[in-house]
């Protein structure tokens, strides 16, 4: 047996993260892997797609109505879905109470101490959008994900969220093992969209390691609560994530300490495609009124 | 061992200062530069004591501070004792204040008075992560109902209450509709707040403005008739019945005492003091805010007394009489000329044994330079003194009106530098807390807590006086002293048997 992979899927929140996760993990058990989805984010929606059901009971909330996390058992908290995919949600409270980070840290150290590691190939964390805190940093860690992919699109925002996440790795890049696997750009059909992914990818001291076209069949089978791969699997989008996954799955290893860039260089990364016009040092902070009449 | 001691003050001031540079020198260099502004030797006529304070002690040092909570939980509020304090958070904080710091009190313990009980939310691991609302407005239920004679509840906050932004206000007043307006009080005192309990005293004071005085009726008639000689005790926590011998002293002379802050005090007389024709302040430093604010807001003044030792009484007695008609300004001559005799005689008593003994203390934000006084009566000299938590205007104090020149001053001191500063100065007397007791008993120097009067007490007022007097002879003159020799210093089989056993 391969030892286990242990990878994280990141990015700004909304970019699709969990539908990319969830079909290029669909398309990795095509490769004969066994897997398991570790949903970090409180809404749970990170496995919906493989179990067909909008949201499975979380660890915490199981852990809550039972007393605390040491009553429950592995079984109580794992489904299997989609070709043996076994998943887990960590949950965490209602918007607004509590706190979710430490609902990360507690949850994965329940599965690490409860076996939930043995016999799979691939653990899969699926973190919500913004590493806000120490708890959802937990999987970039020390002893968690080796590699991250950034899931990331050509809008500014979807780059900054990239290049904010890869501080948080170079962070922990000495401390523990984690490297920077790799972008994917979820395309949104901005402009010059695949040149910028891949201008970033270099500043960052990565590489683009697929462009995902954007495709209606995504939401057809996300309305069907099912991954491209298992509700069309002869179309186009469904090979295009088999290829992600083959991409992925011959990326172990390559994985990289990133080098994030500043904020100005983010933005001369804009001008340089010409998606952001340069602008005189002069002119910054001034109306558009103000400068009619300069 | 003994060691040459200077006897002059220029002498003692170069001693002292060669003192700091040799503590300092051990330090990292910036380390010695932070703490250098701690330390100082005073010199007579400055207006204060030439150290900087309420600043950040300096991490991996051994300071002797506690936290916002401690102030909160520990010192302001806890002793008031017909209200039930929750401990809002893991068991630990609550745990450790648990039976609160000796502030006595009249009344049936969980029937109408709780300050010695221990309430806590006990956080397991699920109320951080979902937050600990539900739990804190289940623990007020039941409090409620195991305790109906309970005339208030205050929230006191633990850190992680901060951390994990639960909404102790919107519990605290969902709750006191619930229960028809009863005084429930969310203190957001968690402990990583400031730089050591002075803050959480401050929070504490505001919470009374905010959460009792702010929820008051003006238009209520008062709860009793009001005289011209009321006046509230504020910054007294009766540490072994201080409070009362201090009460006792000011009701003699005419005066009569509406509250108590907070020693044996309750959610009455806090509501009724905005009634007082003076407040009266002992622990300037942990209630001058709530001080200032009735000054501000009901035209109420407030006065700052001393009742440690005769002479420090005699000049409060008068000065508080000094607001008053003749009628009181009498009281007080009667009072002082009444107990003088008592004074003679434990001055007559004790000073022969006491004369010349030295003194170095360390304690939180009053002591440092209100017992001055009182070792001075019975003819001690402090020689070093410092405090945990003080601010510039208690430095102020301290050096206007309390130390001599060439008086060693430590702030926030470490660990290290108390033990080397006693080392070297070699007091007859060290008077600090707990942590400090056993380190410098085992130094062979007698110790005297200056925290819970080391279980004894009171030490305020002339019957405090007495008590104190003594204990300060029982700790320096005790003949446990003149047993102890070092081994070193035994015959040699006497040393060879003490091994075999």
């Amino acid at each position: 047996m391969a030892s286990l992979r242990q990878i994280a899927f990141y990015g700004k929140g909304g970019i699709g993260k969990s539908t990319t996760s969830q079909n290029t993990l669909a398309a990795l058990t095509e490769l004969g892997q066994r897997i398991l989805i570790v949903g970090c984010d409180p809404k749970a929606d990170s496995t919906r797609l493989i179990l067909h059901a909008k949201a499975q009971d979380t660890i915490l909330s199981l852990a809550a109505n039972a007393g605390s996390v040491e009553d429950l058992e592995l079984e109580d908290v794992m489904k299997v879905g989609y070709n043996d995919i076994r998943c887990v949600e960590s949950g965490g409270p209602e918007p607004g109470v509590g706190c979710a980070g430490r609902g990360v840290i507690t949850s994965i150290n329940f599965l690490e101490e409860n076996g939930a590691y043995e016999d799979i190939d691939y653990v899969s964390y699926d973190v919500l959008g913004d590493v806000v805190c120490g708890g959802f940093a937990m999987p970039i860690r020390e002893n968690k994900a080796q590699e991250i992919y950034i899931v990331m699109s050509g809008e500014m925002m979807a780059m900054y969220a990239a290049n904010n996440i890869s501080k948080g790795i170079l962070k922990y890049a000495n401390s523990g093992g984690v490297r920077l696997g790799g972008l994917v750009c979820n395309e949104r059909q901005t402009d010059k969209e695949y040149e910028l992914a891949e201008s970033l990818a270099k500043k960052l001291g990565t590489q683009l390691i697929y462009f995902v076209p954007r495709d209606n069949i995504v939401q057809h089978a996300e309305l069907r609560r099912m991954t491209v791969i298992e509700y069309a699997p002869d179309s186009a989008q469904a090979q295009h994530y088999r290829n992600l996954a083959t991409k992925v799955h011959g990326n172990s290893g390559n994985g990289i300490i990133p080098t994030p860039i500043t904020m100005d260089e983010l933005e001369d990364l804009l001008m340089e495609h010409g998606i952001m016009k340069a602008v005189d040092e002069s002119q910054i902070g001034k109306t558009a009124a103000e400068l009619a009449v300069g | 061992m003994s060691l040459a001691q200077p006897q002059s003050v220029a002498e003692i001031k170069a001693r002292n200062k060669e003192l700091i540079a040799e503590v300092l020198k051990v330090y990292p260099e910036k380390t010695a530069k932070r703490r250098a502004k701690h330390l100082n030797v005073h010199e007579s006529g400055k207006s204060d004591c030439g150290v900087k304070s309420n600043i950040k002690s300096i991490p991996g040092v051994m300071t002797i501070r506690g936290c916002a909570y401690a102030g909160s939980k520990g010192v302001v509020w806890g002793p008031i004792k017909d209200m039930i304090h929750i401990s809002h958070g893991p068991v630990g904080c609550g745990q450790y204040s648990w039976a609160a710091r000796r502030n006595y009190y009249i009344g049936t313990t969980g029937i109408d008075t709780f300050v010695t009980m221990q309430f806590t939310s006990d956080f397991q691991e699920k109320d951080i992560v979902f937050g600990g609302d539900k739990k804190l407005a289940k623990i007020m239920d039941e409090i409620q109902e195991l305790f109906p004679l309970n005339n208030g509840i205050t929230v006191q906050s633990e850190c992680p209450i901060g951390l994990i932004g639960d909404d102790i206000e919107a519990v605290s007043k969902a709750k006191s509709k619930e229960y028809d307006g009863k005084t429930i009080v969310p203190v957001r005192c968690e402990g990583f707040r400031g730089v050591s309990q002075s803050l959480g005293h401050h929070i504490a004071n505001d919470a009374v403005r905010d959460w009792v005085f702010d929820k008051l009726d003006p238009n209520k008639a008062p709860p009793f008739e009001p005289s011209p000689y009321d006046v509230a005790i504020i910054g007294d926590y009766n540490i072994g019945g201080d409070a009362w011998s201090s009460r006792i002293l000011l009701e003699e002379m005419g005066l009569r005492v509406i509250a108590q802050w907070s020693g044996d005090g309750s959610l009455a007389e806090l509501e009724n003091t905005p009634r007082a024709k003076l407040n009266v302040l002992h622990c300037y430093r942990s209630m001058n805010y709530i001080s200032r604010h009735m000054e501000e807001k009901f035209g109420i003044p407030w006065c700052e007394y001393n009742f440690f030792g005769p002479s420090k009484i005699a000049e409060s007695l008068r000065k508080i009489a000094a607001y008053f008609d003749d009628k009181i300004k009498e009281g007080a001559e009667r009072v002082i000329a009444k107990y003088a005799p008592l004074m003679d005689a434990v001055i007559a008593k004790y000073r022969p044994r006491l004369e010349g003994k030295t003194v170095m203390l360390y304690v939180g934000g009053l002591r440092p330079r209100h017992v001055i006084g009182a070792y001075e009566d019975l003819g001690m000299e402090v020689v070093g003194t410092g405090y945990e938590f003080a601010h510039n205007d208690d430095y102020q104090r301290t050096a206007q009106h309390y130390v001599k020149d060439g008086t060693l001053i430590y702030d926030d001191v470490t660990g290290y530098e108390f033990e080397k500063f006693v080392e070297k100065v070699q007091p007859d007397l060290v008077g600090s807390g707990i942590k400090e007791k056993y380190v410098f008993q085992k130094m062979g120097v007698p110790f005297r807590q200056m925290h819970s009067w080391d279980y004894s007490g009171p030490y305020h007022g002339y019957d405090g006086f007495a008590i104190f007097a003594r204990d300060m002879d029982m700790a320096i003159n005790s003949p446990v002293w003149k047993m102890t020799k070092a081994p070193w210093k035994q015959a040699p089989g006497q040393a060879g048997l003490l091994a075999a056993e």
